[in-house]
């Protein structure tokens, strides 16, 4: 254990009888949340967000696309807590449906960049020589093309919808993850070790899974974090331009799109509440990554 | 050293190469047929013949690989053909609305720098006091807020707050005139893109510098030069930042990249004539020129941009210099 | 010449329980008027509509005493991104009408004074509307003299006929894109350079509506045979504007034509047309004064907004518009080949009931079959009731629809619906449509792509059902109903299905010359294409609004965004 070791005090009392292991995670946890008191709020968005989308279809208290005429634009009441879009939508259901469609976007894309940067990151540090240099290449290149003009080269061939999204933004993610890892990787390649459990005659997969890829833990947790705010922040731009997720299906980008702009005058709830879903959800995101960053990362630590 | 700058310039040639591979297949993967779309846009009819001559004037009966190598060769003379979608030289439309991009580019930096850097510092000064909270929350709400959001509620407030202040809306002019021309139309116009793309930019230089600036300044020179007695203000102005803002040199080359991003969706916004705008419409219209045009330029910027910023950290920092 | 403009008839102000400021039901609701002249709308915003309806009337400025002022610019939108070209002859989207049509001279036009007439028509290049010889195939011009070109040469028969020659037998690797609508011309001759003559195949009262083309520019035929593509990027006409600049993908700028063979017009000294597709932007410039009007129309929010300003700074203009979106299934794809299928789809949706509130968000409102609701050729209320998707009692209609799902074995379909990436209406009214068809328990998903994709899509036959459209210009309902025969004979249906029956009747339509016989046979075809084999089926007939800076005189709404754009007739008041 690396972190200086508190007093049982600061562990609540029922987790006496509770194995060292775990009583060890719950104090680190708790350390973690004295001391970065912006990352525990990020979190705490992260987690509201979660049950939301999770559990949309028993929380939410209309259907998110049933219209109904005789509502429409109608400010927020008691009836409709956000209030209702031009068609007579319910606002507060489509934001925590749209909180299930942000979620599995930016997870979706995050979850998939980071393993598949993971594996082209690793394996490229691991094997080096010329696998090393052509990979590089090839990511170079396709990193050097903006996010958003990837993420719509491909809507472009592949075609609009909530898949087509989670492809068109993964695609440029994967060479920026591999970057990061394979620079963390790296320093970890020339540690002598390595060498030393390939002279035993360890396998490739053992050496990686076993050696490299724990210490490449801390700047991969970190990515994923960034990548799931970032995937939502590309998936609404997508849709404000009219190419990512499409109508009916509700998603804070597509209600930002077309009626908020048209109602912003007149019905600015309509344009408020999603684009502050949007800003609050990839804030937390990125709060809990900073701080998870400052509490791996030991160069940064106040002493 | 010198070895170093030639690899690196040479490592230019065959990534401009492969983005231009990589551009050149994802427009021809774009299903349809850009003659048909071009001739039928509007719904009317056309014959088949007509759709052949389209094809035979944009060259697009020859094999795949001699296109390619027309397009490539035509890169590095600077030709970049006409454009699917109007029929004129695609630089004549690039040179038309590359002003305007250019601009905020350049606005949007130099703001971003003026805010960034004066609180990145201040942030790490003073970490995890409450300054360095409300810095922090800042610069996150930077990276968070969509930018086109951010520009609709801008133009919002000016609507509004005109209108409640004179008594009658105002908004910024929504036709482009350069800047020589006549300065305070065309400042007026670009300042509030600007704004909006250099708030997101600067989000990113401002968690670098603080980040940098924490690092160098737990270094032990600095623990010696207060030691030493050095005024606090001498210790960062002349070792620290020097120091720190190397790291966020590097930053230029992809603050380059979240601008183009972020270039693409404010000129929707706010409805500018502008390179972003025009990428946008090109790959609606499948114009293929236009669209591998721009993309390369853009990767090009990026790709020279970043080399540029590789050499200049390399020479600027003597341990890479001498070592 | 005199205008009626303002103050025709002022519309009450909104009330809560009556949809925003529309007046008394349209046409198609009522019995039809015999003479089609629409009346035009007109709204006062601020404190005026403050139901000072009596006030309004004498506070109005005095109709026949307004002298138009000459001088000043007009600034307006155009809401597209630059229209792909600039010949008239080849586009068919606003986008060029809009941009370029001041630059030109038309043959006919509609009357600037009366744009919403279906029959009246006037000349701008001709001298008088000639009356049909031989049976009504033969149609005589005479030219206009001293008209000229903007570069200075004469205009004569010559080019007149050389225009319209490229317009209906358009040389090879050219395209004209309204071809198919002068299949009943044999040939255009200009004998002299004072006269053209047409000579049809045979005699049909479609053919002046279809003269009367907004985009049927007479072009150089100097130009023409030298070059035919030169239009596409140039600009030479004689028109009541000259061409002062093209900045690309941001504006088009127009001079006052000196020479403009109307004595004292055009008013304007020039005009900007400002390129801006985002709705959001135009709607802004018009608030702020940065633009005086978009020439397209605009939803009723983007209305409200405008009207709400203080002072008398916002006019409103509105009328049915000649364009209407279709649902259309694709007969090859089951189980869309089976009319019961098909027929339960119109079934579902509750045109009556939901027009209205989709008025209020939409540029829709009219509930019409497939002619122009105003037309005398259009059904009445108790016509369309009995047509599938018209019936009084959606209940029931459901249930029919449940019924037929079941006997077809299509319960609880899923498909796709692809639609247009436009947002008004096409999006608006696809949202409608699916939650309409959930309710007979469909799952719909929506597939949206761009213009030229979409128009790929339709083509190609690669979608389960999508979102059509038919938008014409000169309402001319003989014509604009072919949009739904079959693709052998109408090029742009989509649907995929080959039908004799219907090809039959609708010759006999074209053909008949009898009025009350025609519209018994409109009624027949009407009902065989949208009930009996439910080919393609209506949702409400699209609203054009036009809100716009009061300064601006001169201009009267018409039923197509194509046409009256040349902005000869409008003057500022300022």
């Amino acid at each position: 254990m690396t972190i200086a070791a508190p007093t049982t005090r600061t562990i609540p009392a029922i987790a006496d009888d509770v194995p060292e292991f775990r009583r060890s995670v719950l104090r680190r946890a708790w350390i973690f949340c004295r001391r970065q008191p912006l990352g525990t709020f990020g979190m705490l968005i992260v987690v509201i967000t979660a049950i939301a989308g999770l559990s949309a279809d028993w929380i939410a208290p209309y259907s998110p696309t049933a219209n109904d005429f005789a509502a429409m634009t109608e400010p927020p009441s008691w009836a409709h807590w956000l209030g209702t879009d031009q068609f007579g939508r319910d606002q507060l259901s489509r934001i925590i449906f749209g909180a299930r469609t942000a979620l599995i976007v930016g997870f979706s894309c995050a979850i998939v960049a980071s393993v598949a940067g993971m594996v082209l990151g690793v394996g490229s540090a691991y094997f080096g020589g010329r696998l090393d240099l052509y990979l590089q290449g090839v990511l170079d290149v396709v990193m050097a093309f903006p996010l958003i003009i990837m993420a719509l080269a491909v809507v472009a061939i592949f075609g609009t919808g909530v898949h087509n999204v989670i492809v068109a933004i993964t695609i440029p993610l994967i060479p920026r993850c591999a970057r990061v890892l394979r620079s963390s990787a790296l320093a970890i390649r020339e540690v002598p070790y390595i060498d030393a459990a390939r002279a035993c005659g360890f396998g490739h997969n053992r050496i990686i899974l076993r050696h490299m890829v724990p210490n490449v833990m801390a700047p991969y947790l970190i990515m994923l974090t960034a990548f799931v705010g970032q995937a939502i922040l590309a998936e609404a731009s997508l849709s404000y331009l009219g190419l990512g997720v499409q109508e009916p299906v509700p998603a804070w980008g597509l209600m930002l799109q077309g009626g908020a702009e048209e109602y912003a005058s007149t019905a600015p709830w309509i344009a408020i509440f999603p684009g502050l879903a949007i800003a609050l959800t990839v804030f937390g995101f990125s709060l809990f990554g900073d701080s998870l960053r400052d509490a791996l990362d030991p160069k940064l630590r106040d002493r | 050293m010198y070895r170093y700058i030639i690899k690196r310039l040479l490592l230019v040639i065959p990534t401009l190469v492969g983005a231009a591979a990589l551009v050149f297949l994802l427009m021809r993967l774009i299903p349809g047929d850009i003659c048909v779309v071009r001739l039928g846009s509007g719904g009317g009819t056309f014959d088949e013949r007509a759709v052949q001559a389209c094809h035979a004037q944009l060259g697009l009966d020859r094999p795949m690989f001699l296109q390619f190598v027309d397009f490539v060769w035509g890169f590095f003379r600077g030709d970049f053909g006409i454009s699917m979608w109007s029929g004129k030289p695609v630089l004549y439309e690039i040179a038309a609305r590359f002003p305007v991009s250019l601009e905020i580019a350049i606005m949007a930096v130099v703001i971003a720098n003026l805010i960034a850097i004066p609180l990145g510092t201040i942030s790490a000064l003073k970490q995890n006091s409450p300054i360095d909270l409300v810095i922090r929350v800042f610069s996150i709400a930077g990276l968070a807020t969509p930018s086109f959001w951010l520009g609709i509620l801008f133009i919002l407030a000016i609507l509004d707050i005109s209108q409640a202040a004179f008594g009658s809306p105002w908004m910024p002019p929504i036709d482009y005139v350069p800047i020589w021309q006549d300065p305070l139309r065309n400042l007026s116009m670009v300042i509030f893109p600007a704004l909006t793309v250099g708030y997101r930019t600067s989000a990113v230089t401002m968690r670098m510098t603080r980040s940098a600036m924490l690092e160098v300044l737990r270094e032990d020179y600095i623990r010696t030069a207060r030691a030493k007695g050095l005024v606090e203000h001498i210790i960062i102005n002349r070792h620290a930042l020097k120091n720190a803002l190397l790291p966020v040199v590097t930053l230029i080359g992809i603050e380059a990249a979240f601008l183009i991003g972020g270039l693409v969706v404010t000129e929707q916004v706010f409805n500018l004539n502008g390179i972003g705008r025009l990428f946008v419409q090109s790959v609606q219209n499948q114009d293929y020129t236009m669209t591998q045009a721009l993309v390369m330029l853009v990767v090009a910027a990026f790709v020279v941009t970043n080399t540029v910023v590789d050499l200049l950290y390399a020479w600027l920092d003597p341990r890479i210099r001498y070592g | 010449m005199s205008y009626l403009m303002n103050g025709v008839q002022v519309a009450l102000p909104p009330s809560p329980t009556q949809p925003c400021g529309l007046g008394p039901p349209s046409p198609a609701l009522r019995e039809r008027v015999p003479s089609a002249a629409r009346r035009v709308r007109v709204r006062r915003s601020g404190l005026l509509a403050a139901g000072l309806a009596s006030a309004l009337s004498t506070t109005a400025p005095p109709l026949a005493a307004e002298t138009p002022k000459s001088g000043g610019t007009l600034t307006y939108m155009i809401p597209a991104d630059a229209p792909p070209s600039l010949d008239g002859h080849r586009e068919t989207t606003f986008a060029t009408v809009h941009s370029a049509a001041p630059f030109y001279s038309v043959l006919i036009r509609v009357d600037p004074n009366n744009p919403s007439s279906t029959t009246e028509f006037v000349c701008d290049l001709c001298t008088a509307m000639p009356q049909p010889t031989e049976d009504g195939k033969t149609y005589t011009f005479k030219i206009r003299d001293h008209v000229k070109f903007h570069d200075g040469s004469p205009l004569t028969a010559a080019d007149v006929a050389a225009s319209w020659n490229a317009i209906i037998h358009p040389p090879e690797g050219v395209t004209s894109a309204r071809e198919s609508y002068f299949v009943m011309v044999n040939k255009v001759e200009a004998p002299d350079p004072a006269t053209v003559v047409f000579h049809l195949k045979f005699a049909t009262s479609a053919f002046l509506p279809a003269l009367a083309d907004p985009f049927a520019w007479i072009y150089k035929k100097e130009i023409l045979e030298r070059d035919p593509h030169w239009y596409e990027k140039n600009i030479l006409g004689s028109g009541p504007f000259k061409f002062a600049g093209l900045e690309t993908g941001q504006s088009i700028k127009g001079v006052r034509n000196p020479d403009y063979y109307i004595e004292g017009l055009p008013y304007l000294d020039g005009f900007t047309g400002i390129y801006a597709e985002k709705q959001a932007v135009r709607v802004e410039a018009i608030r702020a004064d940065r633009a005086a009007m978009e020439f397209r129309g605009m939803p009723p929010a983007s209305r409200d907004q405008l009207v709400k300003e203080p002072g008398d700074k916002i006019a409103v203009q509105e009328s049915d518009w000649n364009c209407v979106n279709l649902v259309t299934p694709n007969h090859k794809k089951k189980p869309f080949d089976d009319v019961r299928v098909r027929r339960a789809l119109t079934l579902a949706i509750d045109n009556w009931h939901d027009a209205p509130a989709l008025a209020k968000i939409a540029n829709v409102h009219t509930v019409g079959g497939i002619v122009f609701p105003g037309s005398p050729l259009a059904a009445t209320k108790e016509e369309l009731q009995t047509i599938a998707g018209f019936w009084p009692d959606v209940e029931k209609s459901r249930a029919e629809a449940q019924r037929l799902l079941k006997e077809a074995g299509a319960e609880g379909l899923k498909f796709e619906l692809m639609n247009r990436n436009v947002d008004q209406p096409y999006k608006y009214v696809a949202t409608w449509l699916i939650d309409e068809w959930s309710k007979i328990g469909f799952h719909v998903t929506q597939r949206v792509l761009p213009t030229g994709p979409f128009f790929e899509g339709l083509r190609n036959g690669t979608f389960d059902v999508t979102v059509d459209f038919n938008c014409q210009a000169v309402v001319n309902p003989l014509l604009d109903v072919g949009k739904f025969l079959p693709h052998s004979v109408y090029t742009e249906n989509y649907g995929n299905y080959e039908d004799q029956k219907e090809i039959g009747l609708y010759q006999q339509l074209l053909h008949e010359t009898d009025p009350a016989k025609q519209r018994a046979l409109m009624r027949e075809f009407e009902k065989y294409v949208l009930d009996t084999e439910a080919h393609m089926f209506m949702t409400p007939w699209w609203y054009r609004i036009i809100p716009y800076r009061s300064y601006v005189k001169g201009w009267k709404i018409s039923p197509s965004h194509y046409l009256n754009q040349d902005l000869a007739t409008i003057w500022l008041d300022k």
